[in-house]
């Protein structure tokens, strides 16, 4: 009897000593990323996540004395799976903020959540214009396609680029695009000769890369997600367009560089819009890409790594400025108004619209070292989101 | 124009190569084989593989891709297939449905969501134009590729069907399986050889198309459709059918997307209701023939 009682208090002892200790300790800071890890958009998703790991990997995981747990989950790329996501992250883990959301119709799901927690929502991706209106408590710092197409629509009207065959993504982000570049590209003197609009999931672009041949425009604007964008480019090539005098161009979501190495000579010289390239050629970028590539097997991190690694910084910065207190009003002001140095260059969040603003480069694809990269010979210095400014 | 005419045919003959086994099975075993799709992504999946991991020729990768699916098809045939044959349709749909599901999600697993391509050899890369204005015709040589090799595949099995002792055996079998029987056609061998040489084909269909069609997991269950519409409409009794069915829906998807962009792909479904209303048995059938 004695023995077994002195076993069972040696037993306990540890468990006593570990909830003490943790009772010493502040709870941790817990951040709710909820990304697409398994389905069409995996590989964003894994570019967020190595983005955001690798951001707490350089600046620890204690912030203010409390220390950051990131839980991560699978959104499967579908709006439903994530609102339960946000909900259950929300109530039962009791998250101080969510973040991710790789596309637009995630983000929309997720916001009423968003607000009624009054948790704040770091948007590090979804770039339809009008997201950022879907909850007081989001914030942006990854983009808007607008923001990112008038770089384009600016250059090509300056570069001999009058008539202009337009052909996007038959979703959100594409018709702002298809939108944003009409509209710039006439107030610059510029013609649209046909809009097309394919299906996002579509099998074979050959009769309507056919029909932009037959229209023989000047250039060929291109938004299709990162990732279909190398089915276009192929058929491009394979049809001759380059051959008959039509440029390609588009936002720089077409030549992602997260794949463009793997395209092959056919990308090369296509101009493109975007906030981000691996080639930003500032002393932060390249630290940042080699530290990066050395600690994921090689990975080149693409805009969307970017992201993830600034929307941490956004967090961090935000629990700094509250003394490690959290809350969700407290953090959202504290997110409103940085300003900071990410390795696409200098970015702030604005006060009062919660959107990022931004440099847009204007890039050409080259060859640098044996390997494809967008390098950049334009810089279009803080802009907004478009429809905002009027 | 004729640019259009002819990219619609290279599409239509592969659509036929990859439903043809499907055709004859569904006629031969009154089987419906929902993982079809299956085969010819495995065809797909494994010219990738060989291609990029291990540098196998095109060529090569072709050959390999019809006789590895061809044999994966005939033990499936043998150990799972076989008992399915007397079971209800609906229990035979949801064995195929689910054995595509299972497919989707390893090819998910193991070779990742992202969309597969490969490199074409440097001689199918080209493109030959011939005349100008609105009769140029401009052929990418890979799609003349695939027209020839599809013309080669349908000659040797109209001639197979028609002309050797298995093709006899073959016509007997799918018109009364239970006669040929008890004259001594060995039946299930039959099934076994067919079954296998239509996954072989699915699997060549499959390699061929890794270049021209959206090669990633979900290949099974998007392309399923359009290859049951080539079964549907083309009829299961004889293999003109399907071949003209593919034909025309190739022609109208590649039309339909050149002239009305803004509807797209609905243009083959539009073109299925009106021919199935129009003839519901599919658009030839012989009368009296099987089930």
């Amino acid at each position: 009897m004695h023995k077994r009682s002195l076993i069972k208090a040696l037993g306990a002892a540890p468990l006593a000593l570990a909830s003490w200790r943790a009772q010493g300790q502040q709870a941790p800071f817990k951040i709710g990323l909820i990304a697409p890890m398994t389905g069409p958009f995996a590989s964003t998703g894994r570019q967020m996540e190595t983005g955001a790991r690798f951001f707490m990997a350089q600046n620890g995981a204690t912030v203010a004395g409390r220390k950051i747990e990131l839980i991560l989950k699978d959104d499967t790329g579908t709006p439903d799976v994530t609102k339960r996501i946000a909900q259950e992250l929300v109530v039962n883990d009791k998250v101080d903020v969510l973040a991710g959301f790789g596309l637009t119709p995630l983000a929309l799901a997720t916001a009423p959540v968003a607000t009624q927690s009054k948790t704040p929502m770091v948007n590090m991706l979804a770039a339809t214009s009008a997201v950022i209106d879907a909850s007081p408590y989001m914030v942006r710092v990854s983009m808007t396609l607008p923001q990112i197409t008038v770089g384009i629509a600016e250059w090509a009207p300056k570069n001999n680029i009058r008539r202009v065959v337009t052909l996007v993504s038959d979703y959100g982000p594409g018709l702002d695009a298809e939108r944003t570049f009409r509209d710039r590209f006439i107030l610059n003197g510029g013609q649209i000769l046909e809009s097309i609009r394919v299906p996002v999931r579509n099998p074979d672009f050959s009769p309507f890369l056919q029909k932009v041949r037959d229209l023989s425009p000047d250039a060929l604007f291109v938004f299709v997600p990162s990732g279909v964008g190398t089915a276009v480019m192929k058929q491009f090539a394979e049809r001759g367009l380059a051959k008959a005098g039509i440029r390609l161009i588009g936002t720089g979501d077409v030549v992602d560089d997260d794949i463009l190495n793997e395209m092959g000579d056919v990308a090369l010289g296509i101009v493109s819009s975007y906030p981000y390239s691996t080639a930003h050629p500032s002393a932060m970028n390249k630290k940042f890409v080699d530290e990066f590539r050395k600690a994921n097997k090689n990975l080149r991190p693409n805009a969307v790594a970017v992201f993830g690694y600034d929307g941490m910084r956004v967090i961090y910065e935000a629990l700094k400025k509250t003394g490690g207190k959290g809350g969700g009003d407290a953090l959202l002001a504290g997110m409103k108004g940085l300003i900071f140095e990410s390795p696409r260059g200098q970015i702030y969040i604005d006060a009062k619209t919660r959107d990022v603003v931004q440099s847009v480069y204007v890039r050409r694809v080259e060859r640098v070292n044996g390997e494809l990269y967008n390098v950049e010979f334009e810089e279009q210095k803080d802009v907004r989101d478009p429809p905002r400014t009027r | 124009m004729l640019t259009i005419l002819f990219d619609g045919v290279a599409y239509g003959m592969l659509l036929f190569v990859l439903a043809v086994g499907l055709s004859v099975t569904m006629g031969l075993m009154n089987f419906i084989n929902l993982a079809h799709g299956a085969f010819a992504c495995a065809g797909g999946y494994l010219t990738v593989v060989l291609m990029q991991r291990f540098g196998v020729p095109f060529l090569w990768c072709l050959a390999i891709a019809f006789v590895a699916v061809g044999a994966v098809g005939a033990l499936l045939e043998s150990t799972l297939y076989r008992r399915m044959y007397r079971k209800p349709h609906l229990d035979q749909v949801l064995f195929s449905i689910g054995l595509a599901f299972m497919t989707v999600a390893a090819l998910d697993y193991l070779m990742g969501s992202s969309q597969q391509l490969i490199q074409l050899p440097e001689w199918l890369k080209g493109r030959t134009e011939i005349g100008s204005g609105a009769a140029m015709l401009g052929m990418g040589h890979y799609r003349l590729f695939i027209i020839a090799v599809c013309a080669g595949l349908t000659i040797v099995l109209q001639l197979v069907l028609s002309r050797t002792r298995f093709g006899s055996r073959l016509r007997a079998a799918v018109d009364d399986g239970m006669v040929a029987a008890g004259l001594g056609i060995n039946v299930n061998r039959i099934f076994l050889v067919t079954f296998a040489v239509g996954s072989g084909l699915a699997g060549l269909g499959g390699a061929l198309g890794a270049e021209l069609l959206t090669l990633d997991p979900n290949f099974p269950l998007r392309y399923m459709i359009l290859f049951l519409i080539v079964v549907a409409v083309g009829g299961t009794s004889s293999i003109t059918g399907p071949l003209a069915a593919a034909l025309l829906l190739g022609i109208a998807d590649v039309a339909g997307k050149y002239f009305i962009p803004k509807l797209g792909a609905f243009i083959v479904f539009a073109l299925m209701i009106v021919i199935l209303l129009w003839r519901p048995q599919g658009l030839f059938t012989r009368q009296g023939g099987g089930k």
